[in-house]
């Protein structure tokens, strides 16, 4: 427990409106998409990088942990405050300072709403292109913080292509700019991609300077149903083999497109096995030719029926399809441990047929689909926490997949991070000398270890 | 029993995932996670487990839903959050009474006597009202109320009330279709010109309409209080009152009646009350918009003879547009000769009123709503056009207060500007 000597200070810092310690307050900043809860001892709404400082000297002072959050989307319980704290919401700094377009660059706050930043940028016929499914209500900051990364991807790269600078408050409370705003520049440590992906554990981002892009002229959906898994895995080698990079590669196994039929019956072919959702972009005339050529190159693959969109309305129908993975999940179990594991594009069918043991093997659901153009595979497994024991052989399975993924040359996450949820797996894939390494790197810049403690890893 | 104990299984759906942070207009005003679906179900399951308080938080944190059911349309799981807050409410309720407000709303709302054109006047408008009465006057102490203002702009009530200027029956033609009007309290009381339009539209089109002098309020001014009793005797008297004469339809001109019998009544008062599970479920398949209706029965608007030429925008109630509601009034307008729609920004965002939100929560209410003005006054509109007298109301209020002229409509009275009933 803070003591309230502590929350008047805090109080002083941001005022008293930006500080809540009512329990219900406690309790709507104690989750977040992994369904796990921890409840902070306080609430605390800075309105600037000079607050956010300010409390990071104080817990310095009084040695109280401090933890980050966003929109509190995350999947791997990196904004939770376990053991207690504060939690520190960057939402009030929400606007987007400038947008260049002679240089293509943009500077925001870290409370921007990814979405609105996208939309902001497209206005001017600028893009930016990462697009976690969480768009419409995730936050710059922990796009950046989480490496967020999404369908486009395989394209354009993930959020941290995309960062050339940053503004950061430090554990110790001191300000920080890294990178800059030019393309080049090699002056020192990368300071800015160690603290992409960082998880809030190495600083308090409050200014981030984006990369963007011309926005593409236009994009062409298709919706490809095959007969085989590997058909459709090698689809996706034999598209990119032909030398056309797609915007998005969409992958959905069939145990996936059983749930989806079974709920919303959408007409996908008996014979189907699995799914790619392919969408090019870029000018008009290009995009006609190289749909053209895609579906040449995958016709021998097992291609039972092919779908294109004519036009927008027609792309939404298609990636309809994509969007009611979720929702139809709940029709298998009750709970569900999205993972989202990557392995080379090549071997994707090799950790889906492995998977496919596991979930066998320990009779539990397992539904895969995902970004199969960047070998980045969600591995839903899907269990009922009211079935004695069910919640135990899903820890286990998920080790086996991970196991499964390293073995294949992958590793345990391409997206969404470690947190609390994959903190115990960790040294599956890192070496000692590696967390050893890691660990020094955060013991330097916060070595009283107040800022997002706990996590990432084993303690 | 908790009646929280109803929808235990609804919170369990809830991930969350926090998509309905994008969709919740009680959350892009407060910017607080209380505010916003995920946490009132967060703080609804703790409620249950009984382990916070009945305390003012709490009903702060459930007070601020609108009810619009923005983020159940959006919700990859369906939690029904809309209903969630109204059992919550009902929870609160019992176990520290309505608010005074809630008391005199359910008295009124319960009465039949009383549910007359003055106390309808004096309680369901009467915070409203009294926005405009000074602070120190003496009337204000018959309305202890809190939330009283004294900006708000009020429309102007009838004089006499719609339910009282038509027999029960008119006969339409023989073989055409018969409709039961469910009329709404602000039909009847505030903007009978709207019920007038739909008379007028329905005997275009030949149909009877039956209108039944024993209708109530729909209830959702009691459901958004908690006050479920309350809105179980409305339903019975509704039941009974539309059940009276046989019809193939029941339409309402009133985004938010037509969503308490479409939806509310079966998820809220059909689950606790079996013995009129039955009956509610009939009436709510037979319940249809206004709107709807004249387009699935076939009416072309350019019959119904020219207006002047006018133009206008549109906005989707959220009753409405939840309903998947958005493209039948829109074909229709721009079908009507002289009409020219022009699309706002945002058309889809809720204009703030919700239920009774907006007399506890009024400034938000109208920062809510004054994007809205905002955008409505961007498309050069003479008239904002809309299918739900609440929104009517408080679109009024937001333009009155930016000093704006636009005029607001409904889109039966432009469908029936050159038709006389």
């Amino acid at each position: 427990m803070l003591e309230s000597r502590i929350i008047d200070q805090l109080k002083k810092i941001v005022g008293d409106d930006n500080v809540a310690t009512d329990r219900q307050d406690l309790i709507c900043y104690g989750y977040d998409a992994t369904q796990m809860e921890f409840l902070p001892d306080a609430v605390v709404h800075p309105g600037s990088p000079a607050e956010i400082a300010a409390i990071l000297k104080l817990a310095n002072a009084e040695r109280f942990p401090v933890f980050p959050r966003g929109a509190g989307s995350g999947f791997t319980g990196g904004a939770l405050p376990k053991g207690g704290g504060i939690v520190l919401v960057t939402t009030r700094l929400n606007r987007i300072l400038r947008i260049d377009t002679e240089n293509l660059i943009a500077e925001v706050e870290p409370g921007v709403v990814t979405e609105q930043f996208q939309l902001a940028v497209e206005k001017l016929g600028l893009f930016y292109p990462p697009d976690p499914a969480s768009l419409k209500f995730s936050t710059l900051g922990g796009n950046v913080a989480e490496n967020a990364g999404g369908p486009r991807c395989v394209k354009y790269g993930v959020t941290r292509d995309f960062v050339m600078g940053l503004e950061v408050v430090l554990p110790s409370g001191e300000i920080i700019r890294t990178g800059g705003e030019t393309y080049k520049g090699v002056v020192g440590y990368d300071l800015t991609r160690l603290l992409c992906g960082s998880e809030g554990t190495l600083g308090v981002i409050t200014k981030i300077i984006f990369k963007l892009l011309p926005l593409p002229e236009a994009k062409k959906t298709m919706l490809t149903v095959f007969d085989s898994i590997d058909g459709a895995a090698k689809a996706v080698s034999t598209i990119i083999g032909g030398k056309i990079i797609p915007t998005t590669l969409e992958f959905m196994d069939y145990a996936t497109l059983q749930c989806v039929e079974k709920r919303f019956n959408l007409g996908i072919p008996a014979a189907g096995r699995a799914v790619l959702l392919i969408e090019v972009d870029g000018d008009r005339e290009l995009i006609e030719k190289q749909a053209a050529r895609i579906q040449e190159l995958i016709k021998p693959l097992g291609l039972v029926e092919c779908k294109v969109a004519k036009d927008a309305a027609e792309s939404e129908a298609l990636w309809k399809v994509r969007r009611l993975v979720s929702p139809s999940l709940r029709d298998v179990n009750p709970t569900k441990y999205n993972e989202d594991i990557v392995v080379p594009r090549s071997k994707v069918p090799d950790v889906i047929r492995k998977i496919d043991a596991i979930a066998q093997k320990y009779a539990i659901p397992i539904v895969n689909f995902g970004h199969a153009g960047d070998g980045n595979i969600h591995v839903n497994v899907m269990i009922d926490k009211e079935i004695p024991g069910m919640e135990e052989k899903a820890h286990e399975a998920i080790a086996e997949i991970f196991k499964a993924a390293l073995d294949l040359n992958g590793t345990m996450s391409g997206e969404h991070g470690v947190g609390l949820a994959k903190q115990p797996y960790i040294p599956l894939e890192l070496s000692p000398v590696q967390i050893a390494t890691m660990q020094a790197v955060k013991k330097a810049l916060d070595p009283n270890g107040i800022l997002n403690p706990g996590k990432m890893f084993p303690t | 029993m908790d009646p929280l104990k109803r929808v235990e299984n609804e919170l369990k759906k809830c991930v969350k995932c926090g998509a309905c942070r994008a969709h919740c207009p009680a959350f892009t005003a407060f910017q607080r996670e209380p505010a916003v679906a995920r946490g009132k179900v967060a703080l609804a399951q703790h409620l249950l487990e009984g382990d916070i308080e009945l305390d003012d938080a709490t009903y702060a944190a459930m007070s601020k839903c609108l009810l619009c059911g923005s983020c159940v349309e959006k919700c990859p799981n369906d939690v029904p959050t809309d209903e969630i807050v109204m059992v919550a409410r009902e929870s609160l309720a019992q176990k520290r009474g309505l608010t005074t407000f809630h008391k005199a709303v359910g008295q009124v709302l319960k009465n039949r006597r009383l549910m007359s054109f003055g106390a309808f006047a004096a309680t369901i408008l009467g915070p409203l009202f009294f926005r405009k009465v000074p602070q120190t006057s003496g009337l204000r102490l018959r309305f202890p109320l809190p939330f009283v203002g004294n900006k708000r702009h009020i429309p102007q009530i009838a004089r006499k009330p719609f339910l009282t200027r038509h027999p029960e029956v008119i006969a339409g033609e023989p073989g055409k279709p018969r409709i039961v009007f469910f009329v709404g309290c602000m039909t009847n009381f505030v903007y009978t010109e709207v019920g007038e339009a739909a008379l007028a539209l329905f005997r275009h089109l030949g149909c009877t309409v039956i209108i039944p002098k024993e209708q109530q309020c729909c209830g959702l001014p009691g459901m958004s209080g908690g006050d479920l009793e309350t809105v179980r005797q409305l339903a019975e008297q509704n039941l009974a009152a539309l059940e009276k004469y046989e019809a193939d339809y029941v339409m309402t001109a009133c985004a938010t009646c037509g969503g308490a019998l479409h939806k509310f009544y079966p998820a809220l008062i059909g689950k606790r009350h079996p013995e009129l599970a039955e009956r509610i479920r009939a009436i709510a398949d037979k319940t249809v918009d206004a709107a709807q209706l004249l387009q699935q029965l076939g009416l072309h608007p350019e019959e119904t003879g020219a207006g002047d030429a006018v133009r206008i925008t549109y906005h989707d109630p959220c009753h409405l547009r939840t309903r998947a509601i958005t493209r039948q009034p829109r074909e229709l307008l721009k079908g009507s000769p002289g009409v020219e729609l022009v699309e706002m920004e945002g058309s889809d965002k809720c204009c703030g009123l919700g239920g009774t939100f907006n007399v506890y929560h009024y400034e938000t209410s109208l920062q809510i709503n004054e994007g809205k003005s905002i955008a409505i006054d961007k498309t050069g509109a003479e008239a904002v056009v809309t299918g739900c007298p609440g929104c009517m109301m408080q679109l009024s209020d937001g333009l009155k207060q930016r000093g704006s002229r636009t005029r607001v409509m409904h889109t039966l009275e432009i469908l029936a500007r050159s038709l006389r009933s």
